[in-house]
C-alpha cells in the first residue's frame, strides 16, 4: 500500500505511515482525489535533522478514514506540483514553499501565505507580489490592512471595471503570531490548552476541544463521557452564538437596522449562558483535557431550557420577517454566487461548502464524542449566494437547538480521572477533526521517540474558504464585497496562526 | 410596518440601566483577591500558563492573567476571582495584585494627562487596531455597541479613520507584521491622543509573550494611557474603563 488508513483521532505508530517515493505520491494523491467525496486536510513538512517529512491525510467522507501518506526531501528542492491537477492544494504548497523553500515546479500561484516568522525567504510582507492587469479601463481598489470598523486585519486588493469586480486578491498575514511553533515550545498542557483557545477566540470551544480530543489520543487515555458530552455541548451552543451574530451582521451591511437589534441582542442570552457555565463568555478555559473546572448541572440545564425557550419565538419571528422582506431579499439572493464545482476545486469545507450544495461535515463524514450517536444530517443549500449562506445559518441554528435538547435529556455523570500525568506515547502521529461553526477543524500532532511534540499542525477552515470569498466577488458590485465578506465571516487568525 | 412595531413590542426594554453596578450573571472571572493563607505557592507559579503568578511576595499580575482560572480551581482558600468586572487602570503597576489586599482598582486621576477630561469628556472617538488580536476582544467591543450595553449613550464611539480619532485601542500582542500597520495608524491620529492597550494579550503578549514573531517595541516607544485587562475583556469592564478614564458620569 502507498498510504495507511486511520479514522478520526485515532493515534498511530508513525512507522506505519508509508515513505513512497515523490511520483508514488504524487501519482497516489492523484488517484485518491478521484473521488469526489476525497478532500485534503493538511499537507505539511516537518524537520528531522537535515531531512524533511512530508506528509499529505486526505479525507474519505464515504467511509469516515483518513488515508495518511508521506515523501522525504530536503529544503530547497524541487519537484512538480499537485496544484496543477488538484487546485485545492494550492494553499498546502504555499505554505511548505513559504516554511521550507521547496519549489513547486508548475504551481500557478507560489508566493508568500502569511509571511511566517520561520520562513525560508526574506520577503516582506509590505512587497507582496499582487496579480497586476496592464489595461487603462480598468483600475485597483487597496482595502486594508487596517479596515473600517472593529475587524481584523488584511489587506483586499480589487480590479474592476468600474462598480463591477474582476478579481480580488486577499493578503493575509498580519495576524501571525506563531502559534505552531509555540506549541511545539510550550513546557506544560495548561500553556497548549490555553494557546489553543485563542488560535480563533470566535471559535475557542472547537479549537480547544481539537486539541483536547487530540491529547487524550496521543495519552492514550479514554475521555469521559462526561467531558465529550460537554465539548460537544459546548461548540453547539458556539454555534447559535455565532451564526445569530453574524445573522445580525448581514442585516447591518443592509440597513435592516431591526434585524440587526434583534438577532444582535439574541446573541446575548447564548454567551451569557456560556459565562454562568464557565466564567467566559466565549467558553475559554471550559474545555481542558482529562478535566473540567466547570461541571454541568442540573441548574444549568434548567437555565439552558428556559434561555431557548425565549430565544425561539423570537428568533422565528425576526427570521420569518426577514425572508418576506423585498429590500432584504434582493441584495442577498443571487449576491456572491460560488458554485459546488468551484467549492470541490478549492476544497471549500464546512458551512460556505453547504450552502452551495457540497455536503463537508466532519459531523456527519467523521462522526466524534455524541455524534457517533446521534446521527447527523447536514444540511445543504442549492445555490451559493449570500441568501444560501443566511438560511443556512438559520437552519443550523434551529438544527442545533434540537441537538442540545436530545442531550439535555441525558447528563452523563461526571467522573474525573486523575490523568495530569499521562505523556503522551512516542512516535506517535494522530489527527483530531472536529466541525466548529465556520467548518472543518483540524489539528495533527507527532511525537519523537521521547514522547515530545515535534510537529503540532492546525488548519482552520478559513484556510481553504478565502478563496471562496475571493471567487464569489466576481462579477459583483464593489459596493455588495462588505455583504458577501459577512456572509462568509472567515477568520483572519484562524488562517495566519 | 405593522409587523415592524410588533416584533419591537415584542423585545420589550433591553439596555442596561446601571453598568456601574449592575451584577453579571453567572460565575464571572472578574478582579482576583489573595489571601494571607498559607498554600503551595510555588506549585500555582507553575501552574499558571502565562506566569502572571509570582513569589516574595505572592500576587498575580492581572496584565498577563488570562483569567483561565486555574490557580482558583487548584487552591480556592488562597485565590477567589471576584464578581467586579471594574479592571481598568492607567498604570501599568496597579495591574498588580497582591495577598492581603482587596481594593477597587480604579483609573488614578493625578497621573492622567490633565487635558483628558477637559478634551474627551463629551467626545471619545476611538480607532481599533486588532494586531494580532484573536477576534475575542474584538467580539467583545462590537457587543458594547449593541442594545444591551449600549456604549453610544455614553459619547464615546470607534471610527473607521484614524484623522477622525482620538485614541488608538489596539488588542492583540503586536505581531512583527502589524507593528509597521499599527505605527503608521497612531501617526495619523491628531494630537493629543491616547493609547489604550484591550485585553491581555495587547497588555502583556499573554499566551502570546514568548513569541518570537510578536514586536512590541511600539509600546515601549510610546506612554500607554489605558490598560484594560481580560481574556477578552467583558463589555462592562470596557466600557466603565473608557467612562473612568475620561471622566464622565454614566
Amino acid at each position: 500500500m502507498k498510504y495507511t488508513t486511520v479514522h478520526n483521532l485515532q493515534s498511530i505508530p508513525i512507522e506505519m505511515i508509508p515513505v513512497v517515493s515523490y511520483k508514488d505520491f504524487f501519482d497516489t494523491v492523484i488517484s485518491l482525489f478521484e473521488e469526489e467525496e476525497v478532500h485534503c486536510v493538511n499537507y505539511f513538512a516537518y524537520p528531522i535533522g537535515n531531512e524533511l517529512h512530508l506528509i499529505c491525510s486526505l479525507a474519505d467522507d464515504r467511509e469516515s478514514k483518513l488515508k495518511v501518506l508521506s515523501w522525504k526531501s530536503t529544503s530547497f528542492a524541487s519537484v512538480p506540483s499537485l496544484s496543477t491537477q488538484i487546485p485545492s492544494i494550492i494553499v498546502f504548497e504555499r505554505e511548505i514553499y513559504e516554511n521550507y523553500g521547496i519549489t513547486f515546479i508548475g504551481h500557478p500561484w507560489l508566493k508568500p501565505l502569511r509571511y511566517a516568522k520561520n520562513r525560508a525567504n526574506e520577503h516582506q510582507i509590505s512587497d507582496y507580489p499582487f496579480f497586476k492587469i496592464e489595461s487603462e479601463e480598468l483600475h485597483e481598489v487597496g482595502v486594508g490592512p487596517i479596515h473600517a470598523g472593529i475587524i481584523e486585519p488584511g489587506h483586499f486588493r480589487f480590479i474592476c471595471n468600474g462598480e463591477r469586480i474582476l478579481h480580488l486578491e486577499i493578503q493575509l498575514g498580519y495576524q501571525h503570531r506563531g502559534i505552531e511553533n509555540l506549541f511545539l515550545n510550550s513546557t506544560h498542557l495548561n500553556q497548549r490548552i490555553a494557546l489553543s483557545e485563542s488560535i480563533a477566540g470566535d471559535t475557542a470551544t472547537a479549537h480547544a476541544s481539537a486539541f483536547a480530543n487530540l491529547w487524550e489520543s496521543l495519552c492514550d487515555v479514554q475521555t469521559s463521557q462526561h467531558l465529550l458530552w460537554q465539548r460537544n455541548l459546548s461548540v453547539e451552543i458556539e454555534r447559535i452564538a455565532m451564526h445569530t451574530g453574524d445573522m445580525a451582521a448581514i442585516c447591518t451591511d443592509v440597513a435592516y437596522q431591526l434585524g440587526n437589534a434583534v438577532l444582535g441582542r439574541l446573541r446575548t442570552p447564548m454567551v451569557n449562558f456560556m459565562q454562568e457555565w464557565c466564567g467566559n463568555r466565549l467558553g475559554k478555559s471550559l474545555i481542558r483535557p482529562f478535566n473540567s473546572f466547570y461541571a454541568f448541572t442540573p441548574e444549568l440545564k434548567e437555565r439552558l431550557l428556559d434561555i431557548f425557550s425565549k430565544y425561539e419565538p423570537d428568533f422565528n419571528e425576526i427570521w420569518d420577517r426577514m425572508k418576506t422582506l423585498p429590500s432584504l431579499l434582493s441584495r442577498l439572493e443571487k449576491t456572491g454566487v460560488v458554485s459546488r464545482n468551484q467549492m470541490i476545486e478549492i476544497g471549500a469545507v464546512g458551512m460556505s461548502a453547504r450552502a452551495a450544495g457540497l455536503e463537508r461535515d466532519v459531523r456527519a463524514s467523521h462522526p466524534y464524542g455524541l455524534f457517533k450517536e446521534t446521527p447527523h444530517q447536514p444540511i445543504t443549500k442549492k445555490h451559493g449566494d449570500v441568501y444560501s449562506r443566511t438560511q443556512l445559518r438559520n437552519e443550523e441554528i434551529i438544527q442545533s437547538v434540537s441537538y442540545i435538547k436530545h442531550w439535555l435529556e441525558n447528563i452523563p455523570d461526571i467522573e474525573i480521572k486523575d490523568a495530569s500525568h499521562a505523556t503522551p506515547k512516542p512516535s506517535t502521529f494522530c489527527i483530531s477533526l472536529t466541525e466548529g461553526w465556520r467548518g472543518e477543524i483540524c489539528h495533527c500532532a507527532i511525537t519523537d521517540e521521547k514522547g515530545n511534540l515535534i510537529a503540532y499542525k492546525i488548519k482552520d477552515p478559513s484556510l481553504h474558504n478565502w478563496l471562496a470569498l475571493a471567487l464569489a466577488v466576481r462579477n459583483n458590485e464593489i459596493s455588495d464585497f462588505p455583504i458577501i465578506n459577512k456572509s462568509f465571516n472567515l477568520s483572519y487568525c484562524g488562517f495566519d496562526l | 410596518m405593522l409587523k415592524e412595531i410588533k416584533i419591537r413590542l415584542h423585545q420589550g426594554s433591553q439596555f442596561i440601566k446601571d453598568v456601574r453596578n449592575v451584577e453579571v450573571p453567572g460565575i464571572f472571572k472578574g478582579r482576583p483577591v489573595i489571601s494571607t493563607k498559607n498554600c503551595d505557592e510555588v506549585a500555582l507559579v507553575e501552574l499558571c500558563p502565562t506566569a502572571a503568578i509570582s513569589v516574595n511576595p505572592f500576587q498575580i499580575d492581572l496584565g498577563k492573567c488570562n483569567f483561565c482560572g486555574a490557580c482558583a480551581f487548584h487552591s480556592p482558600d488562597k485565590i477567589q476571582f471576584t464578581k467586579d468586572y471594574h479592571l481598568a487602570v492607567n498604570e501599568r503597576e496597579a495591574l498588580i495584585i497582591r495577598a492581603g489586599e482587596n481594593k477597587a482598582l480604579i483609573v488614578n486621576k493625578e497621573k492622567r494627562r490633565p487635558e483628558i477630561e477637559r478634551f474627551f469628556k463629551q467626545s471619545f472617538k476611538i480607532r481599533q487596531v486588532s494586531a494580532g488580536g484573536d477576534n475575542s476582544a474584538e467580539l467583545e467591543l462590537n457587543a458594547s455597541g449593541n442594545v444591551q450595553f449600549d456604549s453610544g449613550r455614553f459619547g464615546f464611539e470607534f471610527v473607521a479613520s484614524p484623522r477622525h480619532a482620538d485614541a488608538v485601542l489596539i488588542t492583540g500582542p503586536i505581531t512583527e507584521n502589524m507593528a509597521q500597520p499599527l505605527e503608521t495608524c497612531f501617526s495619523d491620529i491628531p494630537s493629543p491622543k491616547v493609547i489604550i492597550l484591550c485585553g491581555t494579550d495587547a497588555i502583556s503578549g499573554g499566551v502570546f509573550q514568548n513569541s518570537k514573531a510578536l514586536d512590541r517595541s511600539f509600546i515601549e516607544k510610546h506612554p500607554i494611557d489605558l490598560y484594560i485587562p481580560g481574556n477578552p475583556p467583558h463589555p462592562l469592564t470596557f466600557i466603565n474603563g473608557i467612562l473612568d478614564f475620561i471622566g464622565k458620569k454614566p
